[in-house]
């Protein structure tokens, strides 16, 4: 019970002081989780709201293959994204194995499922009038989509925050195409697996910390905004 | 459309300075794959800074046991190898992957056991013959199973035993050496170790020294810079500027002067390669 009570004890003293490697692991795990849910919003959210608005053969295929992908395993993406990076794979020669875009680049294919599949159900839970009297009322093709769009913001957005939460938790990606390098792509949970195989509990209590209070204040963001406009 | 185009543009600087932030990296980096045991002992803290501060180099260090290191240095993408398991070594050098192997230094390995000693091996003086009865009596052992340096050495040594480990008893972790022993520690088992490692972990753990001294359970350790004829894009004139650096005097008296708690963790021998 002691060494709980201890890591605890150095958890706090770690975040009060601002430790300079704790802060340094904190950035990277920001940085990199931010990057890849911008780029998976990018990405995601128009072929989400395309999939939901457009009909086509093979539609309903391929949002089961989307849906299928949100559970992607990370360790999945790390191999294939690793063999691909690696200076033997085909994409060798730009030399981005351990490097923090590696981290972005599997971190964004975890997020990308997530974010169109959920931007596809938030566009299919509308009533298809709303485009109908967008496009009555003069819209072009544009205008009506993007009209679909603001009517699913809080859809989409709910998929922006599961996506984000995705990338930020997981370590799989970060550890085999980060490669856990301090100071450049250790983040909080490849430095918390670190520390925990090495027996040290303080700072990866002080970064499981850092974890909940983030899902929490993106969780509280979200509530407090779809409050506001409610 | 004016309107989307505009919010289109401004997405797209917007990732292209994310993406700039994250790849900004002032100067030169060197990318070194080590043994989990170099690098969570804090030897590399010690001697690694002295070097990045001279050439204004980062290394980047990539932290995997002995066999994965040397697998992604044959595929080019680390420049320089600190490593500990001297057959894949020279394989590698054989191979034309390597160049210039250099002794760094050495420690050795230790069999560590739970304090009752179920299997009898407290002071016995062949780790194979330990080994024997480990398996006679199916103690837990707790093996790293992930092909680094250590997890080689105690391959050989069950060959010197001529035994094939399996069963229950057998755990293969998979994971680093500090992590490793906390897992023997844990369910009290026999486990193999090296000596800084064990120094550096020793108050955290139940586990004690039982056989140690053995000629063979000598770990030396070396460093290869990757070929650069093999892998034209590897920095290999900074990378033999680091094998110069950690076989200078200098750098071997820093790993000399490497203690914790009174124990020595690592002995040099760039000068004097103990054979």
């Amino acid at each position: 019970m002691e060494y709980i009570t201890e890591g605890c004890t150095g958890a706090l003293r770690i975040i009060f002081r601002a430790d300079r490697e704790f802060v340094a692991i904190v950035s990277v795990s920001l940085l990199v989780a931010t990057i890849s849910t911008s780029l998976a919003a990018v990405s995601g959210i128009p072929f989400g709201a395309l999939l939901a608005h457009k009909r086509f053969a093979g539609r309903d295929a391929v949002i089961t293959v989307l849906n299928t992908l949100m559970s992607l395993p990370t360790v999945v993406v790390g191999l294939m994204v690793y063999s691909f990076l690696s200076r033997r794979g085909p994409l060798g020669s730009l030399g981005l194995l351990y490097t923090r875009s590696a981290m972005v680049i599997g971190q964004w294919i975890l997020a990308f499922p997530i974010v169109a599949g959920l931007s596809v159900a938030a566009v299919k839970g509308l009533d298809p009038r709303i485009h109908e009297t967008a496009v009555s009322l003069g819209a072009d093709a544009a205008q009506g989509f993007r009209t679909f769009l603001r009517e699913a913001r809080f859809g989409i957005l709910a998929a922006l925050v599961a996506g984000f939460g995705r990338v930020f938790a997981e370590v799989g990606v970060s550890m085999m195409l980060g490669g856990n390098i301090r100071g450049y792509t250790r983040n909080i949970t490849t430095a918390i697996a670190l520390e925990t195989s090495k027996g040290e509990f303080a700072l990866g209590i002080a970064l499981g910390l850092v974890l909940l209070a983030v899902a929490l204040g993106v969780n509280v963001v979200f509530g407090l905004l779809r409050r506001r406009s409610a | 459309m004016n309107g989307k185009r505009k919010m289109t543009g401004t997405l797209l600087t917007g990732i292209a300075a994310l993406l700039a932030a994250v790849q900004a990296h002032a100067g030169e980096t060197l990318r070194l794959a080590t043994t989990t045991s170099t690098y969570e002992t804090g030897l590399l803290d010690r001697v690694l800074p002295p070097f990045e501060k001279k050439h204004n180099v980062k290394i980047h260090v990539i932290s995997v046991g002995t066999g994965k290191a040397v697998k992604i240095a044959e595929n080019g993408d680390v420049d320089v190898i600190l490593v500990h398991a001297r057959a894949a070594e020279d394989k590698f050098v054989a191979d034309g992957c390597g160049v210039n192997r250099r002794d760094v230094m050495y420690n050795d390995f230790l069999l560590l056991g739970p304090a009752g000693d179920p299997a009898g091996i407290d002071g016995l003086k062949k780790a194979a013959e330990a080994l024997g009865r480990i398996m006679d009596k199916r103690a837990p052992f707790v093996s790293r199973g992930d092909e680094s340096g250590t997890h080689i050495k105690e391959k050989s040594l069950w060959a010197k035993a001529d035994r094939k480990p399996s069963g229950g008893w057998y755990i293969e972790a998979g994971q680093g050496m500090s992590a490793t022993l906390r897992m023997a520690d844990e369910k009290n088992a026999y486990v193999l170790a090296d000596r800084a490692t064990f120094i550096f972990q020793r108050d955290k753990l139940r586990l004690k020294p039982m056989v140690e001294g053995d000629p063979d359970l000598f770990n030396p350790y070396g460093i290869i810079a990757v070929s650069p004829y093999r892998h034209p894009h590897v920095k290999y004139e900074p990378a033999m500027a680091l094998v110069a650096w950690m076989t200078s005097p200098a750098c071997q008296e820093l790993i000399a002067a490497y203690r914790k708690e009174g124990g020595q963790l690592y002995f040099p021998n760039a000068a004097n390669p103990v054979e």
